[in-house]
């Protein structure tokens, strides 16, 4: 019923830029005195507006046809038409759940805000933008449109690492913007090439173009320049450790949940379909920065004594999963890849929320600083063991499905790959465990851990959803396979037939 | 020449003429009704007079062609430009009223001098032959340089203003003799003649005079290495008169520049690209690194004044139909983003008097939430980075030089912006991150409603876009 209404994934991509701009109406034109009353306001109109995204993407999904592997709830408006380019949005099956994901991630994120204390009404904006800026870059089918979207996510980002961060947030906010910047201007280079070569910033236009073989080399380098920043690979990582310690418990939420999906977001729809040659071509090399980034950043997780730092560093652990599945270019590798970027969304979500549980009660990430928290907190010791677990990837856990479903994909590939990739899931294991073992059990020697308590009712409600869904997508993995597969599967179709015959 | 022909030059000649005519008028009505009301009503009246020059020419003006045997012209670029010189210096000249008079500069010299400035200015993008080309510059220069000292109790603006006059002087020099070096070689004054010159090959007199009419314009667009005056300047002069100098006079010195490149010299892209690649470089690198260590916020956007001006060379570089319309947008873009950064800079006054260090700005965004976004959105646009409009500017031009082939050009040029978006971000962080007790009186209406509504058009700007694009392109069009 919501197929044939052309504008309801502009009005989702914009409601919470909508209740952004109805925030600053009233931050901008109160008396100073009125301020207090505005913050508090704001946490509701934020939570409605990020509530309303959800119940409009959740629409999305149901009405989403699984059958097709085009682009559906296409909106197109002329918009500077006259040199090719237009504004147009539309999801596919590779991009409707990330859309999902998010606006199912934001409402969290708005809930577990509650420590935040100063300017609350500036935060509020800055997540709703941000909201808007991603949900936009996965619907975007406009180069231009894209690209906007993409870069724009970084202004609120940096506003928010930077204010409302840790002790060091200055360095990180500075280093989170420039890393992605300088990756990103020469992706932005070459989408004009791109533009110039085919005369259209359509993206479903350019799907379809051929580019000289020779062209595709560069430009997949230079989008690849882009999406390693963001993904992050090894050895373009550095930036996540320091922007997710210094950033508040939400940021760190999105960062992990969503901005680092645009990476892999990127090399599905530009990378591999549009530049097919070049992808085959450097294949190998991603396979060997994915398996670097696996057994590395698990060693270096091992010796980290922040509990943020540890799961910063397990997720570019799990984020070579997903570059290693994407490049095995096979429909197992390719739909485990899709698969473990959104239990990574949630699961990573989930960890960092837990961390932000503890950090809100005793301000410290240190890992020395706690243990035997179990004996206080009981109800928190088990939905943290839930989430280690499904990081770990124990089966029954969507972690585990996600995982496999790579491994399996790149084992067709080379068997050598699939057997560093399992090596990290041992490495993983001995990380969170260790680092699990250390917060939660052993004797509670620390005496300011006394008075801690266990979770209260918001943080219930924000872990509820979060456990439900690491569960079911852990046992009933078609729910996201089946949404994805007629894309995933024209995806690869079009990918083999653009290769040249292997000869003989 | 006969009377007919005579008015017929005339009525292309409307903006001119009613911004001549006018500050002669106000010069009179400003010398006989002495007194502070004497100087307000010159002051608005100025104001109103720049707006309808530069409306005349969108409204008033039916036909195009040359005038004065083809030393004058009027056509579409000229019409795009003289709108946006009008515009852009009735805002400026809005933004500088609280100034003057918190002050005591209120004079009826400042208006004046603004609107005989912009009478240069619309000379300028109208030049078409080598003489009126120099007599335009003149008249703007020449205003300009009074301006810039015109605070003349201040050391500063004092040292500002001889600085300005002296290497202006010299720029004018080098342009001068380039002139007469063009002149000799082509035999003609005049762009069309200098043209079928050019177009019968280029000798090496032509070559020599060209550059040195490069290097004279160089100097009025502060592309580096021609820049040196640029951050004294600024820093020295009030800073309404920054603010000003900042926008109309460097939009009508590069729509000067692209013309002569392009329509008499056009025969030799081959020759100049190189230099204009060298300017534009050297104006981006130097302007991004100067600008990181910088401390004063009038100094920092003189830096970015130089690098946003290599960033526009790059577009004239391109030497192409889309180069000019990119050239079109971006400096329309940039103007809006920097005029409102100004309005930014001068609500910066405390009760002791105006600040000017970045460092005052700390906390902002805390204390005076509408201050601290524009600034932001203002920064982020002069940065070029998206969703701001100035994204945009910069996108264009990008896609001007790899479509013609300078792909090397259009990396550096995004690579510098990266370096650029460090020192954008300094001041946004500091308007973010730091606390800082430095109070501001409350700004004046128009300062007050040219900061925000500049920063809001950066955001809101972004749909309308595609109609500055579509005018912009039709003027590049028929240009080339």
């Amino acid at each position: 019923m919501f197929g044939e209404f052309e504008a309801f994934l502009s009005i989702l991509t914009f409601v919470p830029a909508i209740g952004a701009l109805v925030i600053a109406l009233f931050r901008f034109t109160a008396r100073p005195e009125d301020q207090a009353l505005i913050d508090r306001n704001s946490r509701l109109v934020a939570w409605v507006a990020t509530m309303v995204t959800l119940v409009l993407s959740i629409i999305l999904v149901a009405n989403f046809d699984r059958e097709t592997a085009g682009f559906q709830f296409v909106h197109e408006i002329e918009w500077l038409a006259e040199i090719g380019m237009g504004y147009r949005l539309g999801v596919d099956g590779i991009s409707v759940l990330f859309v999902l994901l998010t606006a199912g991630l934001m409402p969290l994120c708005i809930m577990a805000s509650g420590a935040i204390e100063k300017r609350v009404a500036d935060y509020m904006i800055a997540f709703l933008l941000l909201e808007t800026l991603v949900i936009g870059v996965f619907c975007a089918l406009d180069l231009v449109v894209f690209y906007i979207f993409f870069e724009g996510g970084l202004i609120p980002m940096f506003i928010i690492i930077g204010v409302w961060g840790g002790q060091n947030r200055v360095y990180a906010a500075f280093k989170f913007f420039l890393y992605t910047l300088l990756g990103s201007v020469l992706m932005l280079v070459a989408m004009v090439y791109m533009f110039l070569q085919s005369g259209t910033t359509d993206i479903t236009a350019l799907l379809d173009y051929e580019f000289a073989r020779n062209a595709q080399m560069w430009m997949w380098l230079a989008f690849f320049a882009s999406f390693a920043v963001k993904m992050p690979m090894w050895p373009v990582h550095t930036w996540l450790p320091d922007a997710h310690v210094q950033a508040p418990t939400a940021g760190s939420v999105i960062l992990a949940g969503v901005l680092l999906k645009l990476g892999g977001y990127g090399f599905l729809r530009f990378s591999i379909p549009m530049f097919p040659e070049a992808s085959d071509y450097f294949a190998p090399l991603v396979f060997a920065l994915s398996i670097i980034a696996i057994i590395y950043t698990s060693l270096v997780a091992f010796r980290q004594t922040d509990i943020k730092k540890l799961i910063a560093y397990s997720s570019v652990a799990h984020m070579g999963f997903v570059t290693m599945g994407l490049f095995a270019m096979n429909e197992t590798g390719v739909q485990g890849a899709i698969f473990q970027m959104i239990s990574h969304g949630v699961i990573s979500g989930a960890l960092f929320l837990c961390v932000g549980v503890i950090y809100d009660r005793m301000h410290t990430r240190e890992i020395a600083f706690y243990g035997g928290l179990v004996h206080r907190m009981p109800a928190y010791a088990a939905i943290f063991a839930l989430f280690t677990m499904a990081n770990v990837g124990l089966p029954g856990t969507s972690g585990f499905i996600g995982e496999i479903m790579t491994m399996v994909g790149a084992f067709q590939v080379s068997w050598w790959i699939a057997t560093g990739a399992a090596a990290g899931v041992i490495l993983s294991a001995m990380y969170m465990l260790t680092m699990y073992r250390d917060v939660v059990f052993g004797e509670m020697t620390n005496p300011k851990l006394e008075t801690i308590t266990d979770l209260n009712r918001m943080e219930w409600a924000i872990f509820i959803p979060l456990i439900i869904m690491t569960l079911w997508l852990g046992v009933s993995s078609t729910v996201v396979t089946d949404i994805t597969a007629a894309s995933v599967d024209n995806l690869i179709t079009n990918y083999n037939a653009a290769l040249p015959a292997p000869a003989q | 020449m006969t009377a007919d022909m005579l008015s017929q030059d005339l009525t292309l000649l409307i903006p001119e003429i009613l911004l001549a005519c006018g500050a002669m008028a106000l010069l009179m009505l400003g010398v006989f009704l002495k007194g502070e009301g004497a100087n307000r009503l010159v002051q608005w009246l100025t104001v109103g007079l720049l707006a309808v020059a530069g409306l005349a020419a969108l409204f008033a003006m039916t036909g195009e062609g040359t005038a004065f045997s083809g030393g004058f012209i009027f056509d579409s670029l000229a019409r795009f430009s003289k709108v946006a010189i009008g515009i852009v210096a009735a805002i400026a000249m809005l933004l500088a009223m609280p100034y003057l008079q918190a002050e005591k500069l209120g004079k009826m010299e400042y208006p004046i001098l603004v609107a005989l400035a912009a009478a240069g200015m619309m000379m300028m993008v109208s030049a078409n032959d080598l003489i009126s080309m120099y007599m335009a510059i003149e008249l703007q220069s020449l205003a300009l340089y009074v301006l810039a000292a015109f605070n003349r109790d201040s050391l500063r603006a004092s040292e500002a203003g001889l600085k300005y006059f002296v290497l202006g002087a010299l720029s004018s020099g080098l342009l001068l003799y380039g002139a007469s070096l063009v002149y000799g070689f082509a035999g003609a004054t005049g762009f069309n003649e200098i043209a079928i010159a050019v177009e019968s090959g280029p000798t090496v007199g032509l070559i020599f005079g060209l550059v040195f009419v490069i290097c004279g314009l160089a100097f009025k667009v502060s592309a580096a290495p021609f820049h040196m005056w640029t951050p004294d300047v600024y820093e020295g002069a009030p800073t309404p008169v920054t603010a000003f100098f900042a926008t109309a006079p460097k939009f009508a010195a590069m729509i000067l520049l692209a013309r002569v490149l392009v329509e008499p010299f056009g025969g030799m892209v081959e020759q100049w690209r190189d230099v204009i690649w060298i300017l534009a470089v050297l104006s981006m690198g130097i302007g991004a690194f100067g600008a990181l260590t910088q401390t004063n916020i009038k100094r920092l956007m003189a830096y970015s004044s130089i690098a946003n001006m290599g960033y526009a060379l790059v577009a004239v570089a391109a030497a192409s139909q889309t180069g000019m319309w990119a050239l079109l947008v971006y400096m329309v873009l940039y103007m809006i983003s920097v005029i409102g950064s100004f309005g930014a800079i001068l609500s910066m006054r405390t009760r002791e008097g105006m600040v000017e260090q970045i460092s005052d700005l700390a906390g902002v965004a805390q204390r005076n939430p509408g201050l601290g976004w524009s600034i932001t959105a203002l920064m982020f646009s002069i940065g070029g980075l998206p969703f701001m409009v100035g994204f945009f500017g910069k996108f264009f031009l990008i896609y001007a030089a790899v479509e013609s082939g300078l792909l090397i050009l259009a990396v550096l040029a995004v690579l510098f912006s990266v370096v650029g978006a460090a020192y954008y971000l300094r001041v946004v962080k500091t308007v973010w991150f730091d606390e800082g007790e430095v109070e501001f009186v409350p700004a004046a209406l128009s300062i007050y409603w040219v900061t925000r509504l500049a920063g809001l058009a950066t955001v809101a700007l972004l749909p309308v876009v595609g109609w500055v694009v579509y005018r912009a392109v039709s003027v590049g069009l028929t240009v080339l």
